[in-house]
């Protein structure tokens, strides 16, 4: 549903009027229609949908009154908005470029904190390890984490500007190029965007496909971020049992569809084949794999000595978490559910029982993985709903004709990071506009308040835990 | 600690014996499309790259989304195995297929100049990687080398922070032309003699995204390139592959020589 407001300062007080009563801040982009001006649009997360909000800028107006001294979460996405466009939000507190590159003598290491022997440690954007490229500039006197900066302009692509012109099923595929460890979950959102600018409903069984996959990513991302941590603690063994579960993980995925990752999978009106397995055989290989990868959880989550670097580091507060409207396992670790899946379904989560998430308040790392367990047990259960249901829709179709000629739409699905959020405008049956918005971008920015108290070496376990990819921040 | 012993133990050994012995995970692979013959004009949009050409395919644009193999069976197939002959090429020319004919020459010249420049690599290798604007994807099949299933510490290869210390450099992403600066100071940071892999199809030609404002469109705008791996993401066993290739413990053409 889309609004418009006659002016931008008549736009902010409306979306911090629904915040306030609510509805969650989902994102802000810039859109400039060739000769028109500049349209800003606010997305807001609702229980039955996402919202958009908008409202033009006066013609060749070069500022507007920022939003983020009204809400913080608009932090990162007035940047971007003044990156892509020049506007400049007036009052905005820090407009440095954010996505784009500016020219390297901008690059100079910026200082917050002052004092005596505070110096900045720039890691990156080349990180020691294999690492997507992303530079914090850490400024410490020693062993504390006064304040962090993230500069992730190193690796903007120009994904979103790229999408203009494809045809939608050229877009899906660059949709899942996106964030690429969640390729399902982009390719999901683009295309629920199309289906409904389309008036298309895929097949229940394209629905369920949908679902497995979606849920498999889930597993994949969530050991992927368990291999991670139990690295950082030196823990040799557990690193070498996840990363060997990741990898069946991905062998099953591979089985399934040919990709390790899922792509190629889902397409605009449904899925582009049935899975190459059967679903009981499915089914049987989830059973296993869930059997071994709870058995080694339950002995990382009793390994007292890698627990004492989880507790208590990188905490978020629950009160930051629900104001930021921090999204995904970041979000429920402190407290703030909006499980996209439950609140907002879509394909096969209409049909399945999704549960609820555990109560969580601690917001701090070991929280975290905490819920990326409690994420992998549920996914293997929907992956078992979703084999069974499917065993007896042998007989549907993978995909229906979906050609959409105009029309706009906002489409959702919950990735492993949180949900994903597309802006998808066809015209002449081709994408006039599509702006992403992934979970990482909604998520890192709180990689700045979550030091409090930790230290140099707490780094790798708080950046972990967060679990984002820099190719979703930096599009 | 000792339930981490006894955990360690627990599936026996789960390292792939490649490329010692066949693996039947690598040989399934599914891997770029192939022209089964030369395919004469075809409409354009069957390819979302532009891959295709009245000469064949090139499989370093090719992203494998199969619309070409599914929709003209009669000239398009999946190319089979992760380690095959068509893995990784030593000229960016031989990666289009059906190969013409004059690339052969230029394949053999570069091999002979690849060996001469790494005979000193070939038992022990240090690999330094570099992601000039990945999508994620090539990353964690690169870090999967370093976990029980691939082990590349086996073949006498390791990963190293420092590119003073490093032979190979493995280059992920379409090239972000924010990372042209860090990739080229880590490129002229290595010692001779080295050898640039681009891994995968964003690397070796930018795959969909095109050269842009904000993209070269490949890596070899900003680096040299030896090897020329597509894929997106290319399996683990391909990255080995180039790997093995690049110090010439394996000859391309995928003949096993150890």
């Amino acid at each position: 549903m889309t609004m418009t407001q006659p002016g931008v300062t008549a736009l902010w007080d409306e979306l911090c009027s629904r915040v306030k009563a609510g509805d969650r801040f989902a994102g802000l982009s810039g859109s400039q229609p060739e000769g028109g001006p500049l349209v800003l649009s606010a997305h807001l997360a609702t229980a039955g949908g996402i919202d958009t909000l908008e409202a033009p800028l006066p013609p060749s107006a070069a500022s507007y009154p920022a939003l983020t001294p009204r809400l913080g979460a608009a932090f990162w996405y007035e940047r971007v908005i003044h990156d892509r466009f020049g506007v400049v939000p007036d009052g905005h507190p820090r407009l440095a470029p954010l996505i784009r590159p500016g020219p390297p003598e901008d690059h100079a290491l910026p200082r917050h904190v002052t004092g005596y022997g505070v110096f900045t440690i720039p890691h990156g954007p080349v990180r020691s390890g294999v690492m997507e490229s992303i530079e914090y500039l850490v400024e410490t006197p020693g062993e504390a984490i006064p304040h962090l900066n993230m500069r992730v302009f190193y690796k903007h692509r120009g994904v979103a500007d790229r999408f203009a012109g494809m045809t939608p099923a050229d877009a899906v595929l660059l949709a899942e190029r996106a964030e690429g460890i969640a390729s399902v979950a982009h390719a999901l959102a683009f295309c629920h965007a199309v289906e409904q600018i389309a008036g298309c409903q895929p097949p229940p069984a394209a629905g369920l496909v949908r679902v497995l996959h979606a849920e498999l990513e889930r597993i994949a991302n969530h050991l992927d971020v368990a291999v991670r941590l139990a690295d950082a603690a030196g823990l040799a063994v557990a690193t070498a049992r996840f990363a060997l579960h990741k990898e069946r993980v991905q062998r099953l995925v591979s089985a399934l569809c040919g990709s390790r990752f899922g792509r190629g999978v889902v397409v605009p009106g449904g899925v582009a084949a049935l899975p190459l397995l059967p679903p009981a055989q499915i089914r049987a290989e989830a059973g296993k794999l869930r059997q071994a990868i709870s058995a080694d959880a339950g002995a990382l989550m009793g390994t007292s000595s890698f627990l004492d670097r989880l507790r208590g580091t990188g905490p978020l507060t629950p009160a930051r978490a629900r104001q930021h409207g921090a999204l995904g396992p970041v979000g429920k670790a402190a407290g703030y559910a909006d499980d996209a899946r439950l609140v907002r379904p879509y394909d096969g989560y209409w049909s399945l029982a999704v549960p609820p998430a555990a109560a969580h308040s601690a917001g701090d790392a070991l929280a975290r993985l905490r819920v990326r367990w409690e994420e992998v047990d549920q996914a293997f259960g929907l992956i078992r709903q979703a084999a069974e249901d499917l065993a007896e829709r042998a007989g549907d179709r993978a995909r229906l004709p979906c050609e959409p000629v105009r029309g706009r739409a906002a489409g959702w699905a919950e990735a492993p990071q949180g949900e994903v959020l597309y802006d998808v405008e066809v015209a002449d049956g081709r994408i006039a506009r599509c702006q992403p918005r992934s979970a990482s971008f909604h998520n890192l920015v709180l990689m700045h308040e979550v030091f409090t108290g930790d230290i140099l070496t707490d780094f790798p376990f708080i950046e972990a835990s967060f679990g984002l990819s820099v190719a979703g921040v930096s599009l | 600690m000792s339930i981490w012993v006894l955990r360690g133990l627990r599936d026996g050994v789960v390292t792939t014996r490649w490329p010692a012995r066949p693996d039947s995970y690598a040989d399934g692979w599914r891997g770029p499309a192939r022209a089964l013959r030369p395919v004469g004009s075809v409409d354009p949009a069957l390819c979302p790259t532009g891959a295709i050409s009245p000469q064949g395919i090139d499989q370093g644009r090719c992203i494998l989304c199969g619309r070409c193999v599914t929709e003209r069976p009669d000239l398009f197939a999946w190319s089979r195995g992760a380690t095959g002959p068509a893995a990784a090429a030593l000229a960016r020319d031989a990666l289009v297929v059906p190969e013409p004919p004059e690339t052969d020459e230029a394949v053999a010249a570069a091999r002979a100049r690849l060996r001469a420049r790494t005979a000193a690599l070939r038992r022990s290798v240090h690999v330094r990687h570099v992601d000039a604007g990945s999508d994620g994807s090539e990353e964690w099949e690169i870090q999967a080398l370093l976990g029980p299933v691939y082990d590349i510490g086996r073949l006498g290869v390791f990963f190293t922070a420092s590119p003073r210390h490093a032979d190979v450099l493995l280059v992920t992403g379409a090239g972000a032309r924010g990372m042209a600066g860090p990739l080229r100071t880590t490129y002229d940071g290595m010692p001779d003699p080295r050898v640039v892999i681009a891994v995968g199809t964003d690397a070796v030609s930018g795959g969909l995204l095109r050269e842009s404002e904000a993209v070269t469109g490949g890596v070899a705008a900003t680096v040299p390139v030896d090897v020329w791996l597509p894929g997106s993401p290319p399996s683990p066993f391909g990255i080995l592959t180039a790997l093995l290739i690049a110090v010439g413990q394996l000859a391309s053409g995928g003949k096993g020589t150890r």
